[in-house]
């Protein structure tokens, strides 16, 4: 085989984080409720082979319940910051496109959600909606969308002022025209690249938030609300309660975020480069 | 003034790559220059003429050591009759030799600039500078400034002060005088004039070619990334006649007092070089030979030329 | 010097006019959100009273939650007493919120102010070895321990400490401030240094990754840029180009990023002084939002909204302060 490049194994890096973090997210969505079931025959238990994670008060298979947990949570990860990304995109574009007053608007927006701590917001929007799923959403969705919205307007602005648009203008062609002939076409890989690096994130948050006790209720295995009665029963010794789910939630949001880290320089190898 | 040695700079052979990634990761060379040569003794001012893109402030980094990480040197590099290896151009840099750069962007932005002409090695030669920027006309309070705050020509000539503090036997400045009036252009070329003649060398890499006849013993034509012809400056001063390389004299031509008559085409950029000689493109003189060989250098008439037609 | 106060407070009344923009439309958007919440105040209220309450002290109740008034003129009410300093009853504690937040804040300090100088040192010094090794070993092994950091939940790290040095080798306590059982005024300084390290560490774990990458990039940028360059034709050495012109250069920007991320800070101190059940302000608002304590968690919503902006603030008055390119622009 001839030396590859670095473009090719970059390629096969990217492809094979994908289809591990694929690989857990369908194995978890794939177990049955039944198997997570409580069982109090076997509670308590360190790890074993039959239970590699161990199990927990109630008895149910720790392991199973975490990868159904990772797989609740990449679910609400991933919706979260879809709706996240785009409603950078549209905030994005307004504020680049827009009139000066839209532009102020929107930066005085930004300026407000950041002048909040997300954790505070999030709790807040999560009281909202009545501390449901509904709000966990919104909540993490609404907190992540400022820095993609800066860049995608950033993006737009010089874009806007190069030439061949300019040209298309003169030409007559409409706003509309533009947007989706020239603008668009930039800004795709710009969404998929930051809905990627949005992801971890919102994992993070989902999990964190769940912790706290907001969003989805404790029958639900997310993983926040696995590692939040995990701490109920580490004082007690049961360390597996809290090690082995977290540990496959930081390797989840690892390869997720070197995975965006990839593809923007599969993107983009300039910025990327240093 | 007599010298140790003949020459106190010697060139051979150099060229510079550098190190890239294209748009699919993969790598490539990057030859910016090949086959350059010069020469430079003491108590002379050489200059080095070319347009952008030439070479000319990468040949300064190359005699320093201070090219970026990605690029590879070849060639031969002597001062004072040694090789100048990495470890010696670590000890001459700052004490033997001393760079001019060539904008504002060269100053830190957030020392004040008399700390930053003194330089980093004590004792500070604080009265030595206060009389240089004395001399160049700098106000008092212009230590106490900004790099920022300064105009044009005030930097210029606190960046010419940097390399004068320093007892240097070879200067090298990188477009020195831009920016300056005539006045203190002149005053700056009356000061190289004087350390040359004390016996130190100057280069003074330059795309104001007048200047460079002006005040050079020799000019050395750079062209995409060699040395084409070294001159001296009174052959460029009678005309192109007694010139040898038709880029020199296409130089010659081009400049407004004699007609401003330009040559068609462009220099080759680096990556994207022409084989034999790198002026056959333009060259209304190029025969099968010049597109298949690099021409090597000849010595014609007192001056050296890469140019198989030359005469 | 008159020249450099003028132009503080000027930018000081600039930012403070933006505060008090930017707190009006915190408590605008906090008020209309506490309000379309399904929770029922009233309901809440009389569930934590915990007796049965007569149809009249239910009026009386509703009354005093203005239930019955448009939502603006409860707005208006609520902001008006506000103004004169009241927040509110707080109904998990049963004490005024304002005092609340001020206890509470005290304990929040001393544990941001230990996690973020902890951080903000650690985080500069190893963003410098970074950047000065670059693409060296010792560049790349603090670079993914940056990316895996920055890759845990805080509160798991917490967690983690919690099950090492507090279960298994029982250094530090489980929790809270102070010792239990033990009067406030009788608690010693060691002894609430010893309930902060956990929580402290686990904060600063957690935002040094940040400062540190950012302080690598800063240092990357200079060590390329042309006045390094030059430093090096002139002879200077590796360390004497970082002492002469990379600490110079990446010690603003550092502390400037440091003061700008106090939202991240607080954020990050919710999730901490839960896991270690320290009584700060981060417990109390999640506490208030777990037990719909409405005035405790729109007063510690204002609180933190005013804490960002303080830090934002200092941030933009560093700048005018210390940069001579901005001081001079302003001046």
């Amino acid at each position: 085989m001839k030396k590859m490049n670095r473009r090719t194994k970059v390629l096969i890096f990217t492809i094979i984080m994908a289809l591990i973090i694929i690989a857990a997210y369908i194995a978890g969505a794939l177990i049955p409720d039944s198997a997570v079931e409580a069982d109090f025959t076997c509670i308590k238990q360190p790890p074993s082979l039959k239970h590699p994670f161990g199990t927990d008060a109630l008895g149910r298979d720790l392991f199973l319940r975490t990868l159904k947990g990772i797989s609740v949570s990449m679910t609400i990860g991933i919706v979260a910051s879809l709706i996240s990304a785009v409603v950078a995109v549209l905030i994005g574009v307004a504020a680049a496109t827009g009139s000066k007053k839209v532009d102020a608007v929107i930066n005085w927006i930004i300026d407000l959600v950041m002048g909040v701590p997300h954790t505070v917001l999030v709790i807040l929007i999560s009281f909202a909606f009545g501390r449901g799923l509904k709000g966990l959403l919104i909540g993490v969705a609404a907190t992540h969308w400022c820095s993609l919205a800066r860049l995608i307007r950033s993006e737009v602005m010089q874009l806007r002022s190069q030439q061949y648009i300019a040209v298309s203008r003169r030409l007559g062609k409409s706003s509309g025209w533009i947007l989706t002939h020239h603008l668009l076409p930039h800004l795709v890989p710009q969404f998929f690249v930051g809905l990627v690096l949005m992801f971890p994130h919102a994992i993070l948050h989902e999990a964190s938030i769940s912790f706290l006790g907001y969003g989805l209720p404790p029958e639900q295995p997310a993983i926040g609300i696995i590692l939040s009665e995990s701490m109920k029963y580490i004082s007690s010794g049961m360390w597996w309660t809290a090690v082995f789910p977290g540990i496959v939630l930081v390797l989840i949001v690892l390869l997720i975020d070197r995975l965006g880290d990839n593809l923007r320089m599969i993107i983009d190898p300039y910025s990327a480069q240093e | 003034m007599e010298s140790k040695y003949d020459s106190l700079l010697e060139i051979h052979d150099l060229s510079v790559s550098f190190k890239m990634y294209d748009k699919a990761l993969e790598q490539t060379d990057l030859q910016v220059i090949s086959d350059l040569h010069l020469t430079v003794r003491p108590g002379e001012i050489v200059a080095v003429a070319g347009s952008s893109g030439s070479g000319k402030s990468l040949l300064a980094s190359a005699i320093l050591g201070i090219l970026p990480g990605n690029a590879t040197v070849g060639g031969h590099l002597h001062y004072k009759g040694l090789e100048l290896t990495p470890e010696r151009q670590i000890n001459l840099r700052g004490t033997e030799i001393a760079l001019i750069p060539q904008s504002v962007a060269y100053l830190d932005p957030l020392m004040k600039v008399g700390k930053q002409a003194d330089g980093h090695k004590k004792p500070y030669p604080t009265e030595k500078r206060r009389g240089l920027f004395k001399r160049f006309g700098l106000p008092e309070k212009t230590e106490n400034l900004y790099p920022f705050q300064l105009s044009g020509g005030m930097a210029r000539r606190v960046l010419v002060s940097t390399a004068l503090i320093t007892d240097a036997e070879l200067i090298i400045a990188d477009e020195p005088t831009p920016g300056m009036s005539l006045d203190q252009a002149l005053e700056a070329l009356k000061m190289f004039r004087e350390l040359a003649n004390e016996g130190k060398a100057i280069i003074l890499i330059t795309h104001d070619i007048d200047l460079a006849f002006e005040f050079a013993d020799r000019v050395a034509v750079f062209y995409a990334g060699t040395t084409v012809e070294v001159a001296d400056t009174e052959d460029f001063r009678r005309g192109p006649e007694y010139l040898r390389h038709p880029y020199s004299k296409a130089l010659w031509n081009a400049l407004p007092q004699n007609g401003f008559k330009p040559i068609d085409g462009f220099q080759p950029y680096a990556g994207n070089l022409p084989t034999g000689c790198l002026f056959n493109p333009r060259c209304p003189y190029a025969t099968v030979e010049c597109r298949m060989k690099t021409p090597p250098v000849t010595r014609i008439r007192g001056g050296e030329v890469r140019c198989f037609h030359a005469t | 010097m008159t020249g450099t106060a003028a132009r503080l407070a000027k930018i000081f009344l600039r930012y403070g006019f933006k505060i008090i923009t930017l707190l009006l439309a915190v408590s605008i958007v906090s008020f209309v959100l506490v309000s379309a919440s399904p929770v029922d105040p009233v309901q809440q209220y009389i569930l934590s009273l915990g007796t049965t309450v007569s149809d009249e002290q239910r009026a009386e109740i509703e009354e005093y939650w203005g239930v019955n008034e448009a939502p603006v003129e409860r707005y208006f009410n609520w902001l008006s007493s506000l103004l004169k300093g009241d927040f509110g009853t707080s109904l998990l504690y049963r004490r005024p919120v304002i005092d609340i937040i001020g206890e509470r804040f005290v304990n929040s300090l001393a544990l941001m102010l230990c996690a973020w100088v902890f951080s903000g040192i650690i985080g500069f010094a190893l963003g410098c070895v970074m950047g000065m090794y670059k693409d060296r070993l010792a560049d790349s092994i603090i670079k993914k321990i940056c990316y895996v950091l920055s890759s845990i939940p805080t509160f798991w790290l917490g967690l983690l400490f919690l099950l090492v040095f507090a279960v298994i080798l029982g250094w530090f306590p489980i929790g809270f401030s102070t010792p239990i059982g033990v009067q406030e005024s009788d608690v010693s300084i060691w002894q609430r240094l010893h309930h902060l390290v956990l929580p402290a560490l686990t904060l600063s774990l957690m935002s040094f990754a940040n400062i540190a990458l950012h302080t690598r990039q800063k240092l990357i940028d200079v060590l390329s840029s042309e006045y390094v360059l030059f430093a090096r034709a002139r002879g200077e050495s590796k360390w004497e180009i970082f002492k002469r012109h990379g600490f110079r250069n990446i010690l603003l920007p550092a502390i400037t990023l440091q003061f700008a991320s106090f939202a991240e800070l607080f954020g990050g101190s919710v999730l901490a002084e839960n896991v270690f059940s320290y009584p700060g302000l981060g417990s109390a608002v999640s506490a208030a939002g777990l037990n719909s304590d409405l005035p405790l968690l729109l007063g510690v919503t204002l609180f933190s909204a005013l804490f960002v902006c303080v830090g934002n603030m200092i941030a933009n008055l560093l700048y005018g302060l210390i940069d001579p390119q901005i001081k001079e622009a302003q001046e």
